[in-house]
């Protein structure tokens, strides 16, 4: 007699737990020949605040890890995927996309994350500098992250898109609230779990899944996000940043129709990551 | 006899004080170089000066006199929409000049700015009220070392984001405040010249005249037309030059309500945006800060400008062992500040930049009073022409009062006490704004300590208000985004690709 499969209940990784949404609801996801797959959870408007506090409460320490241990952590995390990256192509494949395709997509994935480990005690000498001002001071300007940033993942690329969103964020210390592909949500169940294992703390990034209307207001308005950052449609970024001028939050979206190549060498490195930093300028005497 | 104190008792035995100030009168010592004004400035489009389409004029004042300067001509927006095609056209020829090429427009243009500097510097005075000795001494030169140093970045661009491609964004639309005129007008053109984009530039409403005298730097300088265009009004021409649909590129320094307005005025375009926005800055003195030094530094940071400066060190965060003496020592030393005619070289506080921001001040300064702070000022004698404010320090001040949370945008300290360094930073951030913050301790470490925790784009440490070229300046949280100097802000005008 075969064996019983066991069916997974997908959970969102938010504060360094898997929650199920404080509503209950949650989305049929059906696999490519489309039959039923899982439940996921559709995240409320509530669940993202509660991320948000999560996010909060991670962010200084994370920010205050040396930036050695940021990379070594990101570095952890491409251990983390390598070991189930059969499981994470599986899961892009639920869409339709040919296993080859699902493979190259997390394959780019991990050389994505490779790049930003190597970033993270690198980006403050390329962004930064030490200005030659005309009096007796030592001026010089660095980067600090800008605290929480809600992130908009695309619709395709449900783990390279994510991923090359939230990786410049956290690079510098910054925490995330994204909210994963609603056409493919179960590729960030699955990085979740990786992330939980890959020594991150709790709350650093916080990934949720729902239905894009309605969590875009809250991320529009919520003053704790520091800025938005991802892809989104042109009604989408009016409404995200005539949101975002309540509080000045900063704003740095791709439009979602216009095609995006996201394995391009041009989708990562010091130019994403100046996206979402503040620079500091500190005028320091010079004299005995 | 000259007045001393009363008389000292031996056992404490304190220096004398000589009190200068009532004793002797100062003899006026007026700027006299021409500033060569006209008695009417036609607005500057594809490098020539042209009446408005309307035919519309407004005046402008001395706010130290209420006399009128000149009549300014008022762009409306289908002005705006000429300066923006002109800047349009000239960017097809200006976006593919080499780099080399317009970094020696740029010299040219600093070159031509120190020529005129004197007369530069009383324009700048009579239109809109500072000292002659700051428009002098730090608005013009200032100017034109911006000038100066975006000159030569413009064939280095390359070196700003190394692997990229970068583009200029075409035509910029550009607004500035009147708290340092021509200062704001170098700020923004220098580097969006420098990256290769054409301007379109409405100075404020209240000192049109240096940005317009720019123009005829411009003409000397032999400048491509339509490179620069000077579009002179009030908001609504700023408004139509910041919605035009050419404008990719949108600078904009002033309040941050206005700021708001813009943002969400460009919500639903793709147009890229500077904001450099308002402030309310913490200036915090631990008790180890050499005192003296701390106190010269406040009164820069808060009288410099009349305290028309966004990064006005205008809360001041004092520890709670060294309070009384460092209030005496300032209303000490605002008692010898002189206000009065911008133009005598002896003045420290000039005129208030207009009627409406005298009200305003003033305003706030009762909101102070009703609310229970402590006031001083120095009860000098003003104008009986003119706006003027006499330097005005609130002690005991709470942070729940609106003379600590609004910006005054005037002469106007409010002093709150601390007794730890977290109770400094937690008052110190405990604002929508974040701008600027100064800290003065004798302790390096504590300086880099503290800069690292104050929410603010700039930090000055033992010193207050300095500025370059070569450092960038703007704000985080409500202060806006952006930077202006330095090669992070020269990054601000160009596309990545």
């Amino acid at each position: 007699m075969s064996r019983l499969h066991i069916t997974k209940t997908p959970k969102c990784y938010v504060g360094g737990a898997f929650i199920r949404s404080e509503s209950g609801r949650v989305t049929e996801l059906n696999d490519a020949s489309g039959a039923f797959f899982a439940n996921i959870p559709q995240c409320t408007r509530k669940d993202l605040r509660n991320a948000v506090e999560a996010a909060a409460k991670a962010g200084p320490g994370w920010a205050k890890r040396s930036a050695f241990n940021r990379g070594q952590i990101l570095y952890r995390l491409t251990e983390m995927m390598e070991a189930r990256g059969v499981e994470l192509a599986d899961s892009i494949t639920l869409s339709g996309v040919s296993k080859a395709e699902a493979s190259r997509e997390v394959a780019a994935a991990i050389e994505r994350v490779v790049h930003y480990a190597g970033w993270t005690d690198k980006y403050e000498q390329v962004l930064g500098s030490v200005n030659p001002v005309a009096s007796a001071h030592f001026n010089f300007t660095v980067t600090e992250p800008m605290g929480i940033v809600g992130i908009l993942a695309p619709d395709d690329a449900p783990v390279l898109g994510l991923l090359s969103l939230i990786l410049p964020a956290i690079t510098t210390g910054n925490s995330v609230v994204a909210l994963a592909s609603t056409m493919q949500p179960y590729p960030s169940i699955l990085l979740g779990e990786m992330l939980a294992t890959s020594d991150l703390p709790g709350g650093v990034v916080n990934l949720l899944t729902g239905v894009r209307s309605e969590l875009i207001p809250t991320f529009a308005t919520h003053e704790h996000l520091r800025a938005l950052s991802g892809v989104a449609n042109a009604e989408e970024r009016k409404a995200l940043r005539l949101g975002a001028a309540e509080s000045v939050k900063r704003v740095h979206l791709r439009k979602a129709e216009e095609p995006i190549d996201w394995f391009a060498d041009k989708m990562q490195g010091a130019e994403e990551i100046r996206a979402l930093v503040e620079f500091k300028t500190t005028w320091h005497p010079v004299g005995g | 006899m000259p007045k001393t104190l009363s008389p000292s008792k031996p056992k404490t035995n304190p220096a004398r004080e000589l009190v200068f100030g009532d004793l002797w009168e100062f003899d006026p010592a007026p700027e006299t170089a021409d500033p060569k004004l006209k008695k009417k400035y036609d607005i500057f489009i594809n490098g020539r000066f042209v009446p408005s389409r309307s035919g519309k004029y407004f005046a402008t004042i001395n706010p130290a006199t209420e006399a009128k300067i000149a009549d300014i001509a008022l762009a409306d927006a289908s002005d705006v929409d000429a300066a923006c095609s002109a800047a349009q056209r000239a960017f097809i020829n200006w976006g593919r000049l080499p780099g080399k090429e317009r970094g020696k427009y740029l010299y040219r243009i600093a070159r031509l700015l120190q020529d005129h500097a004197r007369e530069f510097a009383v324009a700048e005075t009579m239109d809109g009220g500072k000292p002659i000795k700051e428009s002098r001494d730090f608005d013009v030169p200032m100017a034109a070392a911006h000038f100066f140093y975006h000159a030569g970045w413009a064939d280095k661009l390359e070196f700003l984001a190394p692997g990229r491609q970068l583009a200029p964004h075409g035509v910029v639309g550009q607004v500035i405040p009147w708290n340092f005129p021509l200062l704001m007008l170098a700020w923004k053109i220098a580097p969006a010249l420098a990256a290769g984009n054409c301007v379109v530039l409405k100075p404020a409403e209240t000192t049109s005249i240096t940005a317009l005298k720019f123009g005829e730097i411009c003409q000397e300088a032999g400048l491509p037309n339509g490179v620069v265009n000077i579009v002179s009004g009030a908001g609504e021409t700023g408004a139509a030059v910041i919605n035009h649909p050419l404008t990719s590129k949108v600078a904009f320094t002033g309040s941050t309500e206005v700021g708001k307005i813009i943002m969400r005025s460009l919500a639903g375009t793709e147009k890229k945006m500077t904001m450099e926005l308002g402030g309310k800055a913490a200036n915090i003195i631990f008790d180890d800060a050499p005192l003296d030094q701390a106190v010269e530094g406040i009164v820069n940071g808060i009288f410099f400008n009349q305290g028309h400066v966004c990064c006005a060190g205008s809360r001041l965060l004092v520890q709670e062992s060294i309070a009384d003496e460092v209030l005496a020592k300032l209303k000490r030393r605002i008692a010898v500040l002189r206000v009065g005619d911008p133009l005598d070289k002896n003045t420290d506080l000039g005129a208030i930049n207009s009627a409406e921001q005298l009200a305003k001040i003033t305003d706030l300064v009762k909101s102070g009073v009703a609310e229970g702070a402590e006031k001083h000022d120095n009860g000098c004698k003003l104008p009986a022409k003119g706006f003027f404010f006499r330097p005005t320090i609130f002690a005991n001040v709470s942070m729940s009062h609106r003379i600590a949370r609004e910006e005054i945008f005037g002469p106007v300290l409010s002093i709150l006490t601390f007794r730890t360094l977290e109770e400094a930073v937690e008052k110190a951030n405990n604002t929508a704004y974040g701008l600027s913050a100064g800290v003065w301790t004798d302790k390096g470490s504590r300086i880099l300590k503290m800069s690292t925790l104050l929410k603010a784009g700039v930090v000055w440490a033992n010193t207050y208000n300095k500025f370059d070229p070569t450092s960038p300046f703007g704000g985080s949280k409500e202060s806006g985004f952006g930077r202006e100097g330095g090669k992070q802000g020269l990054l601000d005008y160009l596309t990545v690709h």
